[in-house]
């Protein structure tokens, strides 16, 4: 029984190293189902019945991609466009990722020092990260801390062994994370009624 | 009496033309044959069936002037003025050069030259309708050979004018007298087509809109029919061809509405009144002739259609028509034909050649006919196979083993566009064609392609399909792409198969033997003329994209359930309704959503209801 979703979106995984060895680390351990994006979808259609299945079976939500543009790749955002529906994810009736948690997995070209206000990047990395984390949180989802490796291109080998090590175990032993303790309840989100149109069917792939 | 000869009539060349056109069309030999010997074997000389062959060739003519104004109708008057150097041109070279080549020999003979000058003249035209004939049986009426083949014959038809006109004046009566009434014969002739042309673009446009209106098929039917015959009336009360008539008439029609009605019309009634023309011609071979003179009938024959072939193979050289087309082109035009008839019966009425030698020149005529389909048979026989065969020496077979990591089996319109592909990303693949003017064709674009039948196992062997991952099955033929499929499934297991399936038979066939990348050839490109049709309906171009993308997916899905119930026709049109019911009621409620929170959000906005809208949605 898997109950660990790692949705991995990397537009050129042939010429990727750190993404292909995270999610081949990832695939290994039995929890895990991998959905592969750009492989699933070539021609950008989704086939959401199918990704919502796949989140409904899942407690821990896993996206795994690198940044690009301080952002996720066009086919991951897609797929955020068009699954987490209005009525299904969010909004009214929209519970089913309710109570479920959400966990970032990236790398960044920049190292950790460019992502300063004294660097080419101009911002600390967690700048980046409030979009990420009111989705989540609009979704009824904890978001928790990303784990990230940055400097991406300069990283050794051993140190992405290290990295996708690190990876395996800890979904292995979720939720028992020390640090998951410490975190917050993730708040209620209500959409107002007026917000958006309602007493309208969910829209349907 | 008249009433039952009538019966009698119809019933023989009926029941003639029903037994043999089958027959020698079962033996290879074209219906053209089966008709010509109908005509024979009921004729005067063997069964005594029919005993006035004249009569009933100049009824039958009628035919060759239907199949002239079937032709007209297909040619529109921009593609004929285009043909008019082929017509003018080539047609003189063939007309002029062939008359005098064989006058020349003639003369050298010892014909005397007025006999000469007529036989030849009589013996350089070609039968319309049996070349004609052939190119519309053998669909060649599109080709080169086929194009110059039509202008050659109507450049023929308009010299058969002045030819008839000469004959008088051969006869050496009065010359003033002839003058006078050959202008007025020319300015009848000059007026009568003035009237057809006019007529045509004025009159007959409106008369057939009115016809057409009173909605009586068969009126319209005879409206066409009657058209042909007033024409061909017109054109033969001034002395000009009928069919030539018929002809500008198909023309000038070639552009109206009506072009394809008048085509169904006529058609039928030019199929039998042609095949009567043959058989006419068939019962007109005078065997007493042949037979008391034997040997020069042959040389006659033989002797005119070697001249006019030279002229016509030097032509067909400077025409440069492709290789395989010349045969038919040269056998087609160097027979003798219908108007050599007419001219040798108006030569001995007119008193230029007595009447024993007309009917040599006759016979000679007709079984040079007779002789054409029997050439072109050979020709298909000996011929081809040898042109064939050069392609072939050329063309050597695969025998080097091959490599690449991709196979394609067939490399025509399918396989070209998979092989392009792999050639523009630097991947190596081997092509394999059995056809081989298509290898030699796209080799001349610089694509490596081999000569060779995949369906052949040590072929594909030296193709390199034991070490090969990928092999496309691109061929045309369904039953050689699945015996492919066979052979590789078979023997090279580690082969990923890529198919195209040219229907859903074959789709399902490929399935059965374990295929799972399998395309179906129209599906994709239909689809995007599906897009384009959306788009301009107003669809958005990406709502377009994906309606179309997620009407493949349905569609794919829908074919693989309705596989498990291919055998039950029931079963499959229950399910097959049934996908295309879900997939119309998931996009009508699609759009009712739409179109309800469009309103929503209209009342919302006219209500100045301050909405606080979030970013996601906005």
């Amino acid at each position: 029984m898997t109950d660990v979703l790692v949705l991995t979106a990397h537009p050129h995984l042939e010429h990727s190293r750190v993404n292909r060895a995270l999610m081949q680390a990832a695939a290994a351990v039995d929890r895990v189902e991998v959905r592969d994006l750009y492989a699933l979808y070539p021609d950008y259609l989704i086939d959401v019945a199918a990704e919502q299945d796949a989140l409904l079976k899942a407690q821990l939500i896993v996206w795994q991609h690198p940044l690009h543009w301080y952002h996720m790749p066009p086919l991951m955002k897609l797929w955020v466009d068009e699954v987490l529906a209005f009525g299904w994810s969010y909004g009214p009736e929209g519970h089913a990722l309710r109570g479920k948690d959400l966990w970032l997995i990236t790398s960044t070209g920049g190292t950790e020092d460019s992502y300063r206000p004294d660097a080419y990047n101009r911002y600390h990395f967690d700048a980046f990260m409030p979009p990420y984390e009111q989705t989540a949180t609009l979704c009824g989802m904890r978001f928790l801390p990303p784990m990230v490796l940055h400097g991406a291109h300069h990283v050794s080998e051993a140190e992405l062994t290290r990295h996708a090590h690190t990876l395996a175990e800890r979904l292995r032993r979720y939720p028992d994370w020390p640090e998951l303790a410490a975190l917050e309840d993730c708040v209620a989100c209500e959409v107002p009624v007026t917000a958006r149109p309602q007493d309208l069917p969910v829209e349907s792939a | 009496m008249e009433h039952s000869s009538w019966l009698s009539g119809s019933l023989v060349y009926l029941a003639a033309a029903v037994l043999a056109v089958p027959l020698a069309k079962k033996l290879g030999l074209g219906s053209i044959i089966g008709y010509l010997v109908a005509g024979i074997v009921i004729g005067p000389r063997v069964l005594r069936l029919v005993t006035d062959p004249a009569e009933m060739l100049h009824f039958a003519e009628f035919g060759v002037v239907l199949m002239l104004f079937l032709v007209g109708l297909e040619l529109e008057p921009r593609r004929l003025w285009s043909l008019r150097k082929p017509i003018f041109g080539w047609g003189s070279v063939q007309v002029f050069g062939s008359a005098l080549l064989l006058m020349g020999v003639a003369a050298a003979a010892g014909v005397p030259w007025r006999i000469a000058l007529v036989a030849a003249l009589g013996l350089a035209l070609s039968s319309t309708a049996i070349g004609l004939g052939v190119l519309a049986e053998r669909n060649l009426m599109g080709t080169t050979g086929g194009q110059s083949l039509l202008s050659v014959a109507l450049l023929q038809d308009i010299a058969a004018i002045p030819v008839l006109a000469l004959l008088p004046l051969l006869a050496m009566s009065s010359a003033a007298h002839v003058d006078s009434n050959g202008w007025l014969g020319a300015a009848k002739a000059l007026g009568v087509i003035a009237i057809i042309v006019l007529g045509g673009r004025l009159l007959l446009r409106p008369a057939l809109r009115w016809i057409a209106r009173s909605a009586t098929p068969e009126i319209f039917t005879a409206a066409a029919l009657l058209l042909v015959v007033a024409t061909a009336a017109l054109m033969q009360a001034v002395g000009l061809s009928m069919a030539l008539g018929a002809f500008l008439a198909g023309v000038l029609l070639a552009e109206s509405e009506y072009r394809h009605e008048l085509e169904t019309d006529i058609e039928p009634f030019k199929g039998l009144l042609l095949g009567l023309f043959f058989i006419a011609v068939g019962m007109s071979i005078d065997f007493g002739v042949v037979l008391a003179q034997p040997l020069l009938i042959a040389a006659i024959v033989f002797g005119f259609l070697a001249l006019k072939a030279a002229v016509l193979w030097g032509m067909s050289r400077g025409m440069a028509l492709p290789l395989p087309e010349r045969p038919v082109f040269i056998i087609l035009l160097a027979q003798g034909g219908e108007f050599g008839f007419v001219v040798f019966q108006a030569a001995a009425q007119a008193g230029v050649i007595d009447a024993p030698t007309s009917s040599l020149l006759v016979a000679a005529v007709a079984l040079s006919m007779l002789l054409t389909p029997l050439l072109l048979v050979a020709t298909d026989r000996w011929w081809a196979p040898l042109l064939a065969g050069q392609n072939r020496s050329t063309l050597q077979e695969l025998n080097q083993p091959q490599h690449a990591p991709v196979i394609i089996a067939g490399f025509g319109r399918y396989g070209q566009i998979v092989g392009r592909l792999m050639f523009a990303n630097g991947i190596d693949a081997t092509v394999l064609d059995h056809d081989a003017e298509q290898v030699e064709g796209v080799r001349r674009f610089g694509w490596p392609a081999f000569y060779g039948d995949a369906t052949r196992l040590d072929l594909l062997r030296t193709a390199g399909a034991e070490h090969a991952r990928v092999l496309v099955v691109a061929i045309d033929d369904t039953a050689q792409s699945l015996k492919v499929v066979d052979i590789a499934r078979e023997h090279f297991p580690q082969l990923t198969l890529v198919a195209r399936a040219r229907n859903v038979t074959h789709y399902y066939g490929l399935m059965d033997r374990g295929v799972k990348l399998i395309e179906r050839e129209t599906l994709d490109s239909a689809l995007m003329s599906a897009r384009s049709v959306l788009e301009l309906l107003g669809y958005e171009r990406h709502q377009a994209r994906n309606l179309a993308l997620r009407f493949r997916r349905h569609s794919v899905e829908l074919l693989e359930t309705m596989a498990q119930h291919r055998n039950d026709q029931g079963k499959l049109i229950a399910v097959a309704k049934q996908g295309r019911q879900q997939l119309e009621q998931m996009w009508a409620r699609e759009r009712d959503d739409a179109e309800a929170r469009k309103k929503v959000r209209a009342s919302l906005v006219s209500a100045q209801q301050p909405a606080n809208q979030i970013d996601e949605q906005a």
